[in-house]
């Protein structure tokens, strides 16, 4: 396979223009070692991509392959039996409907409380600020692990267990801290003079954001809400706790019961619904492109 | 709030715009509404359980029997119960352990390589290959645990792997499965660092290797002396992300192993899901919750020592 990806290299080193960086290939030796780096860097690219690829192609040959087993396979006869086999409600449907009434709900609430929260952050000063801001930061380092026990045990007490507006509460406070540091470093990015006669007009806190603001930052909010609501959407711990009643439970959990549910674990019929339950975040991964990625970086800390 | 002295009759700027400047940027009670809906939830939902558990986890709280009718206060019992029992020591060595080679080394080591040789290798292989990094990444948790459950289990594709070119099969989630799930989450996790560093591999300037390279040094001196010293703060803040999230890893081991066999992979999470639901014991599986809080405290103290001194501000 790596034969085919490979360069070769009788070429007149047309191909590797900048790619080298700032090393100016002055002697014909050092082109070649640059090319020969070029060469050794893809190779091993491609060895650590197949590790990557191998688990990757197992869920989507299995969906399409009705004897698939656990292992790698090249399906005997291509089928939609086991999307067809998970085509029904009860499986499929009001699972997915689940997840997207819990993740999308909280993901608007996320959005909405974070939006209105980090607009004063950003704009006006105060001396809490930087502790606030710090506090924040800080607690979107807290593992959301180690607190369900007693999120738990307080959901019991105050009768919210298996309450799908209680996990939406939880589920958008908990992404709370992440979402406003990233809103409020994309609002920062928003010069404040266009607000600042918007002010003089007399247009009050909500109008300068929502006028103003908000449709200037719509590419920033755009990577946060997609953030969000990925993350949400591949959480099994918070619902797993806190939804009970088969009803309710979204797919991550679903997909958790699937092997006990039918005894003899058809593996293609899970790789299938899989496959229906991954596409959403795909699908959201592949419209923002790399600006998700570079979104996560940049809130990665590269900043500090 | 517009009761205050009048304004200077000299300044000929028309009066809103004074109104506005004599506010300035100040925050006021009326500018810190929009901030009431996030600080609900931030204490409700947050701030409350935390401080709860410090309550919960000096009670004997349980699901059902005794502490369940009424609790009471039993002071530090949990966390002399969680001392003295080798099952909480055991899962104290397994996070280490998982932590370390997951996050610490094969995460951090994976990104940092994938990030060096995206600069290097084929534009088309490494848009290949770190698409396939980070759809590992964007997966829901549950489907990496069954895609890396079916990948190391003994019929799996490793083995198909293995033996079709001549080595010997392995049966990892029984024999190493701590191994089998560090490896799983290096899988799932390695987009996370990759990106990070290549944001800082791409902020460095390349004017630095160029002189580096003037004054003769290698691409191995290079990376030593000028990329490390310069990631440095990225390097810090990543390792600390990483820990944090590899510590509270809970479902792809529960999908892969649940914790077994005989607790050979129970990382600290999984043993506190077990001590609470499972035994119904709240008030202890709090008390070792907060045990993994304080783990991963003290592991960001000492990622916050690698920053440089200006860094930390």
């Amino acid at each position: 396979m790596s034969a085919t990806t490979e360069t070769s290299p009788q070429g007149s080193g047309a191909t590797d223009t900048g790619r080298t960086g700032p090393l100016v290939p002055k002697a014909p030796k050092k082109r070649s070692r640059a090319r020969g780096a070029s060469i050794a860097s893809s190779v091993t690219m491609i060895v650590i991509g197949l590790a990557f690829l191998v688990p990757l192609l197992w869920v989507v040959l299995a969906s399409f392959d009705t004897e698939a087993s656990l292992s790698v396979a090249w399906p005997d006869t291509w089928s939609l039996g086991n999307f067809s086999a998970i085509w029904n409600a009860e499986t499929t449907f009001r699972p997915l409907l689940n997840s997207l009434i819990l993740c999308g709900g909280a993901t608007v609430v996320t959005m909405v409380t974070a939006i209105l929260c980090a607009y004063p952050m950003s704009r006006f000063r105060f001396k809490a600020k930087r502790p606030l801001l710090l506090t924040i930061i800080f607690s979107t380092g807290l593992p959301i692990t180690a607190i369900m026990i007693p999120v738990y045990s307080l959901f019991v007490q105050v009768n919210l267990i298996d309450s799908m507006f209680g996990a939406i509460l939880f589920l958008g406070a908990s992404s709370l801290p992440y979402a406003i540091f990233l809103t409020k470093g994309f609002m920062d990015g928003v010069p404040i003079e266009i607000e600042e006669s918007a002010w003089t007009e007399g247009a009050g806190v909500f109008r300068a954001l929502w006028s103003v603001v908000i449709p200037l930052m719509r590419s920033g909010l755009a990577v946060a809400t997609i953030f969000t609501f990925v993350s949400m959407w591949g959480n099994f711990f918070v619902p797993f706790m806190l939804l009970l009643s088969p009803e309710n439970l979204p797919a991550a959990v679903t997909l958790y019961t699937f092997s006990s549910q039918y005894g003899q674990v058809a593996y293609g019929q899970l790789a299938a619904f899989s496959i229906f339950y991954s596409l959403p975040v795909v699908a959201l991964y592949l419209f923002l492109g790399r600006t998700l990625g570079k979104g996560f970086a940049a809130a990665g800390g590269v900043k500090g | 709030m517009t009761t205050t002295a009048p304004p200077a009759p000299a300044q000929d700027a028309p009066a809103p715009r004074r109104r506005h400047s004599k506010l300035g940027d100040r925050l006021t009670l009326s500018r810190a509404l929009p901030m009431v809906p996030a600080a609900f939830l931030l204490v409700g939902f947050m701030l409350g359980p935390i401080l709860y558990s410090l309550y919960l986890a000096f009670t004997d709280s349980a699901i059902r029997g005794d502490g369940a009718e009424d609790t009471s206060f039993v002071g530090f019992d949990n966390f002399i119960d969680a001392f003295t029992d080798a099952d909480f020591w055991n899962s104290v060595a397994l996070t280490l352990v998982f932590t370390v080679i997951s996050a610490v080394i094969g995460q951090n080591v994976m990104g940092m390589m994938l990030a060096l040789l995206m600069e290097r290798a084929n534009r088309v292989i490494s848009f290949l290959v770190t698409s396939l990094v980070i759809a590992a990444w964007i997966l829901p948790e549950v489907v990496a645990g069954y895609l890396l459950y079916t990948f190391f289990s003994g019929e799996g594709s490793l083995n198909t792997i293995l033996t079709s070119i001549g080595l010997p099969a392995q049966d990892m989630l029984f024999t190493a499965p701590i191994l089998a799930v560090s490896f799983a989450n290096i899988w799932r996790g390695t987009a996370f660092s990759m990106l990070v560093y290549s944001a800082a591999l791409s902020s460095v300037p390349g004017d630095v290797y160029e002189s580096a390279a003037l004054d003769g040094a290698g691409p191995v001196r290079r990376f030593r002396s000028v990329t490390l010293p310069l990631m440095r703060p990225a390097i810090a803040t990543n390792l600390m992300l990483t820990t944090l999230q590899t510590l509270s890893v809970f479902g792809l081991i529960f999908i892969m192993t649940g914790g077994g066999p005989a607790r050979q992979s129970q990382t600290l999470p999984l043993y506190m899901y077990e001590q609470a639901f499972s035994y119904g014991q709240l008030g202890y599986g709090t008390a070792v919750a907060l045990l993994l809080l304080l783990i991963g405290a003290v592991a960001s103290l000492v990622y916050l020592r690698l920053l440089p001194e200006e860094d930390k501000r």
